[in-house]
């Protein structure tokens, strides 16, 4: 039968190779090399940070904050499972997985909260966003996991870039709709007695979109903890790597034991960030409130100080 | 009345082609055709009108009619396609964007339909919220936003949610967040529209009150009639983007400008359109110790009159004389030429002259007339009771007949009362 690759036969992969290798490599690797420095930066605080905090501390916090927006039987549920975790040694790791989720969490935020601000302002910004977005999340990971290779090398930081781009398309897409989703006649009232488009911002729109900017953030913490496994596979350390070490030696404990720990760090991180997002539905929480609560959050170390001298 | 807003030759065109749109309405096209030819909306075509210093202009119309489009180019919500829009000489169309914040910052504020209240503050944060984005400092900007809800008597409420209030509630929030920032100007967009109707008429009391001491400009949209004829010291019916008819609520229906005006004057409620004032006659009272029995009934027959009030030689209305009373005391053999006082009725019924027709019907129904009194008690007309009935019913004829009988008294009725003042 004759087909169309009888005809004409495209290189598309070579052109590709020509377009990476020849041309982005050469001129941009020192420029992408750079970008990764404030990323190494901040994982590596985190992850020092983490595994220098003593374990019952850090479990201890993490149930109270369980207990303040999840409920208490998610709070036994972290306890138990925090300890179940280091019971089975891989607590390290776990705070090592911890400090890599909440570095890419972050930059999504700090990049994705500003993109769907922007975009929520123009349509134009939208119509190209929106595109790039959706390649995004349909591209499977492993295909940027080679290009990112050859502009960032192996290691933690590139995995977390690996991260950050899987996991960024729901923070902006959910900020985006918060903003547009915010009652024109408030929009209205607001321009009618002279503010100006930052005074909005601040005073309307983005505490009325809080609630679904807090979802969006749900949602990408959720994408960066799924791409755990996948961004071990370029070096970066934590319960992905244990997971992978246990597939590659056919070690079906060592790797569910990993999976395990993904699974309860999942759970509890959901579940408080969940509670969080629905604690500002409930009460239409202000910016301010947000910011409030985590100083409360952070106010409650001191219980906790007690609980380590008890141990 | 100083001139405080002047709007001229404004146009607005949703759309694209907006050129072909007014060249076509300059040709006289209507709003269908021209949606039909270039796809572009009409909002509003040629709207001139000026607003007096502390007046009330409504602008009436059915839904799509303009409205909230023309009252939203008045503070730039909304670009105008051609024309100018003067407040204090400064033309909002054309101004730029800072001097656009300046002005609705300082002079001009709104009120919405459906409140647009923040939802995520408190009533007292929502009223203050014009003086916080004119940067005044927290402890000053509270202290005016609690006054604003005093007039609003919603002091008590000012750390609630807006969802905790009832509509009517949550409109004057509306208001008292416009007042907070002491506007010249505010622009009401079916303020009362969403409420229920007996709330809709407290909140048209209180607004009238209100603006008795605040004395703003205000530009109050509405879609209903009666709305517009109670509140409008000028009123603009507005019909596909254009006014059909400007004038006072009298003239209006009196005298409707087209059938489209006069299909909605057709079931107004004229009591509450026209007061006391309106179907007032000359008093032309009798006096105690000077007129007799026989003056007072021949007055009343030159009149056409059955009754007349009476005055002392202090100006205090010493009470109502009927021609039936009267005749029957003169009859009386012992005392043929009776005085005054002994038919007098000292049980009479009074109202203001800026009472509504609706509140004499009560009055009339005794068959006395009414004493219409100024604000120190003094008689100023009388309203006959079949004036009354005849405005009510809007029985044009019999009120028109009235008419230059009620445009003298003015004269005559004000006379007296200096004459007998310097006596
Ligand atoms: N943003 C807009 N784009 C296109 N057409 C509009 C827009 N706003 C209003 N219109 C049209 O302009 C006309 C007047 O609308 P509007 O001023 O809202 O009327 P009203 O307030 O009297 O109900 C309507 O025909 C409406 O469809
Ligand atoms: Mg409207």
């Amino acid at each position: 039968m004759l087909s169309p690759g009888d005809l004409l036969v495209i290189p598309f992969d070579d052109w590709v190779n020509d377009f990476v290798r020849g041309w982005l490599v050469p001129n941009f690797r020192p420029a992408f090399r750079a970008a990764q420095v404030p990323i190494t930066l901040v994982l590596n605080g985190l992850d020092d940070f983490f595994n220098a905090l003593p374990m019952l501390l850090t479990t201890g916090v993490f149930a109270l904050a369980a207990w303040k927006w999840a409920g208490r039987s998610m709070a036994i549920f972290t306890l138990i499972g925090f300890a179940f975790i280091d019971m089975i040694g891989l607590w390290p790791q776990t705070m090592t997985t911890l400090a890599m989720i909440i570095t890419s969490v972050l930059f999504c935020a700090v990049i994705g909260i500003p993109a769907g601000i922007v975009a929520a302002r123009s349509d134009m910004v939208w119509k190209v966003l929106r595109p790039v977005l959706d390649i995004m999340q349909t591209i499977p990971s492993f295909v940027y996991l080679v290009p990112i290779v050859m502009l960032f090398g192996v290691g933690m930081a590139p995995g977390i870039i690996a991260t950050i781009i899987f996991a960024l398309p729901p923070i902006v897409r959910l900020t985006n709709l918060g903003i547009r989703n915010v009652r024109g006649d408030l929009i209205e009232a607001a321009q009618a007695f002279g503010s100006t488009g930052w005074q909005m911002l601040v005073d309307l729109q983005i505490p009325l979109a809080m609630r679904t900017i807090m979802a969006g953030l749900n949602q990408t913490l959720m994408l960066a903890l799924s791409m755990v496994v996948i961004a071990a596979l370029i070096g970066a350390g934590g319960l992905g790597l244990v997971v992978n070490t246990g597939l590659g030696r056919l070690d079906v404990g060592g790797a569910t034991a990993g999976g395990v720990g993904i699974v309860i760090l999942a759970i509890v991180l959901d579940r408080i960030t969940q509670g969080l997002g629905e604690q500002n539905q409930a009460e239409t929480v202000s910016l301010r409130a947000v910011f409030l609560n985590l100083i409360r959050l952070r106010g409650s170390h001191r219980p906790t100080g007690e609980i380590r001298k008890a141990g | 009345m100083p001139i405080k807003l002047s709007v001229r030759n404004v146009f607005k065109v949703f759309g694209r082609k907006t050129n072909a749109a007014l060249e076509l309405l300059a040709q006289g096209r209507s709003k269908e055709e021209i949606l039909k030819a270039t796809g572009a909306t009409v909002g509003v075509q040629d709207a001139s009108f000026d607003v007096g210093e502390g007046e009330i202009f409504v602008v009436m119309g059915l839904s799509g009619s303009g409205k909230s489009t023309l009252v939203r180019m008045l503070n730039g919500l909304i670009a105008p396609t051609s024309g100018s829009i003067l407040i204090d000489g400064d033309d909002v169309a054309s101004c730029g964007r800072r001097r656009l914040r300046e002005i609705r910052r300082e002079k001009i504020a709104m009120v919405f339909q459906h409140f647009a209240l923040f939802p995520h503050w408190t009533v007292a944060e929502n009223a203050a919220y014009g003086l916080r984005v004119k940067g005044v400092q927290a402890p000053e900007r509270r202290e005016r936003a609690l006054k604003a809800l005093d007039q609003v008597g919603l002091r008590a409420w000012a750390e609630s949610l807006p969802s905790e209030l009832s509509g009517g509630m949550q409109q004057r929030v509306g208001l008292a967040r416009g007042l907070a920032t002491g506007p010249e100007v505010l622009l009401m967009d079916e303020p009362f529209g969403a409420l229920d109707p007996l709330i809709r008429r407290e909140m048209q009391d209180e607004l009238l009150a209100l603006q008795k001491t605040l004395r703003k400009t205000i530009i109050f949209i509405t879609h209903d009639l009666n709305e517009a004829l109670l509140l409008g010291d000028k009123i603009a019916i507005m019909k596909d983007g254009r006014f059909v008819q400007v004038g006072t609520a009298q003239e209006i229906v009196s005298n409707p400008a087209d059938d489209y005006v006069a299909a909605f004057v057709a079931d107004i409620d004229r009591g509450r359109v026209f007061t006391a004032e309106d179907v007032s006659n000359d008093p032309a009272a009798v006096r105690l110790g000077t007129d007799n029995a026989e003056d007072a009934m021949r007055t009343m027959e030159d009149l056409n009159r059955n009754a007349l009030y009476v005055v002392d030689d202090k100006d205090n209305i010493a009470g109502v004389v009927t021609y039936q009373d009267l005749a029957a005391a003169t009859l009386d053999e012992e005392a043929p030429n009776p005085v005054l006082e002994e038919a007098l009725i000292t049980e009479y019924p009074t109202a203001a002259a800026d009472d509504q027709l609706n509140a004499l019907y009560g009055a009339a129904s005794g068959g006395l007339p009414i004493a219409v009194t100024d604000e120190r008690d003094r008689l100023v007309g009388v309203v006959e009771p079949e004036a009354v009935f005849a405005q009510l019913s809007g029985d044009e004829e019999e009120a028109g007949e009235e008419a230059p009988d009620a445009a003298t008294p003015t004269e005559t009725a004000d006379s007296p009362g200096k004459e007998r003042a310097h006596a």
